[in-house]
């Protein structure tokens, strides 16, 4: 349906891509849930997809880090295009765990591991092989200071991390997502689960840490993509109807389905 | 502040009764509750009586012999002319049978979860899950006659020529390959329990099957999976009929897999079979076995429980 969905941002003032989303197809099984999306997705920015329940923008999103792969019967059509390398991370010979091991993600519901909240943090790290103490000590604590925790826990690091309150956790698994500093962070509506004040401070930091990440996230919540995003896709029916900077699209949508959605009169 | 008005109750339009407490429907909640009370009591009742039989019956044992020769005792011969009551040689005899059994059933059956919950394709688990439930339809009788004159001969031809008819080491490793299925199947449904998002966080964080099984999905399954263990073991020390058939039947203080000894349970099987005097002291022993007998599966379930608060998660 869109011709050409990059030409907005190739108006925008020349800045880096971090991913290219290309003609991507997907199919669960014989469903084509996802039908020739092309999006890029710009470096130290956040993009937000936006859309009705079941239009596909949570299978877009676990495209980027090869979720599908894990169960049996998915199929990927198109690439998507990591840069600088310009690789295609959906090709049959990228390893799917070399790709995660660039793209991290945060769930909709905090799903920390039942570990301390220390062994969260470093869990990632030392799937990449990283033994020191000093420092793995040294990425916990920067990456929980990142992720706004560090002065709650820092005393209580050895605690079993299911004792802390839903955003608490929320932003461990951000913190645990941070720790090995990843390319791009994809956010499956990270505070679908979470009251309005755990929600207000993690789209706090969402803002703050895309000094170091690209950032793309899944969110149902239209108000907050108008607030944390910079740039918005909306999606209906496994097809991208709309992409654009965030102002315009929540401004002056182009197209008529946009505007429905957006206001209300629709999903 | 204005008067809440509340509408007049207008003549027989308004059931003055609907609001009120039914009397039918109260009958029938109070039966359905006492009823299900009542299955629940069932279980616990028969858990008391037995308790109380096997006290009760003990009594008269330990009036004829003292509780300190029973436990420290390393000879128990009832049946002889000169009867002695040291129940020291069963238990050696079911904890040497059960840590055989334990040793095999425990890799063996977390390995077989950690593989069918965490790497099997879908059609293998459908194939083994089934194979593996046929195992423990097989009759422990089976198992028995299959130790003694399958396995035992079998060792004697090959690595142990040494290994006598009857022994201790064949019902054990026999045992625990009958207690495979019992760990293999409970620990599966612990680690499948584990939330899906929390395996998709682990190989989010760009971790491999070995590493998600291993390091995420076991711990956040540890409680269940020590339950089947727990059950396990429970099974193995109750286990009967393979150790009646394959280990001798004399009573014999070694914790040595090569000797022949007898069990707590191989021993009661016995004895009851015979038939000894009702009050004699002989069949009193029986009680006080089985009383040893019950207190190690209780420490086993305390044991149990205490493990399953330690490790209890909330996902």
């Amino acid at each position: 349906m869109v011709t050409e969905p990059l030409a907005q941002a190739a108006a925008a003032p020349a800045a880096a891509i971090k991913a290219e989303v290309r003609d991507l197809s997907f199919y669960y099984g014989d469903f084509k849930s996802l039908k020739g999306i092309s999006l890029p997705i710009e470096e130290h920015k956040v993009t937000a997809l936006i859309g009705p329940s079941g239009c596909g923008k949570s299978t877009l999103l676990r495209c980027f880090n090869r979720m599908h792969d894990l169960y049996p019967g998915n199929r990927y059509e198109g690439a998507i295009n990591l840069f600088p390398d310009n690789v295609n991370i959906l090709a049959r010979d990228v390893d799917p765990i070399e790709v995660r091991m660039r793209i991290g993600m945060v769930f909709q519901k905090p799903n920390p591991f039942p570990k301390s909240i220390y062994d969260n943090v470093a869990y990632g790290l030392r799937v990449r092989g990283l033994r020191n103490k000093t420092e793995l000590d040294d990425r916990v604590e920067k990456a929980l200071k990142g992720a706004a925790l560090w002065e709650e826990v820092k005393n209580r690091l050895d605690e079993v991390a299911f004792a802390m309150s839903g955003g608490q956790q929320q932003r461990l698994c951000i913190a645990r997502a941070l720790a090995t500093e990843p390319e791009l962070l994809l956010f499956d509506e990270p505070t679908s689960a979470l009251d309005p004040i755990a929600t207000g401070s993690i789209e706090e930091l969402i803002q703050e840490i895309r000094e170091q990440v690209s950032i793309l996230i899944v969110t149902h919540n239209m108000q907050q993509a108008a607030r944390v995003s910079d740039y918005t896709a909306y999606m209906y029916l496994g097809e991208l109807i709309e992409f654009g900077k965030t102002d315009n699209i929540f401004v002056k949508p182009q197209r008529k389905e946009t505007e429905d959605y957006i206001t209300g009169r629709f999903g | 502040m204005a008067a809440i008005s509340y509408p007049a109750a207008v003549g027989d339009t308004v059931d003055p009764t609907r609001l009120k407490h039914k009397l039918t429907r109260n009958l029938k909640e109070r039966f359905i509750e006492l009823l299900l009370m009542f299955c629940g009591l069932v279980a616990v009742f028969t858990t008391v009586a037995i308790t109380i039989i096997l006290v009760y019956e003990s009594i008269g044992f330990f009036n004829f012999v003292s509780v300190w020769d029973f436990i420290t005792g390393t000879v128990w011969t009832p049946l002889f002319e000169n009867p002695q009551y040291g129940i020291l040689p069963l238990v050696s005899g079911t904890l040497t049978i059960t840590a055989i059994a334990m040793l095999v059933a425990v890799p063996m059956g977390t390995v077989i979860a950690i593989y069918l919950s965490e790497f099997a394709p879908h059609g293998a688990r459908e194939a083994i899950k089934p194979a593996l439930e046929l195992i423990q339809a097989v009759p422990t009788i089976v198992f028995g006659y299959f130790a003694l004159l399958f396995v035992t001969p079998m060792l004697q031809a090959t690595i142990l020529p040494d290994l006598p008819g009857f022994n201790m080491l064949v019902p054990g490793l026999v045992i625990g390959v009958a207690t495979i299925p019992t760990i293999a199947t409970l620990a599966e449904d612990a680690m499948r329990a584990v939330p899906g998002a929390m395996r998709e966080a682990a190989y989010a964080m760009g971790g491999n099957k070995m590493q998600v099984a291993l390091q995420v999905v076991m711990p956040a399954a540890v409680s269940g999976v020590v339950a089947a263990y727990v059950l396990a073991m429970a099974r193995a020390i109750g286990e009967t009929m393979v150790v009646a058939i394959a280990a001798g039947q004399n009573a014999n203080f070694t914790f040595n897999p090569m000797e022949a000894a007898a069990t707590l349970t191989a021993y009661i099987a016995q004895v009851s079979m015979g038939d000894l005097e009702h009050g004699s002291v002989g069949y009193a022993s029986i009680f006080a076995a089985g009383l040893v007998l019950l207190l190690m599966t209780l420490v086993l379930n305390l044991a149990g429980h205490f493990l399953r608060q330690r490790y209890r998660r909330a996902y």
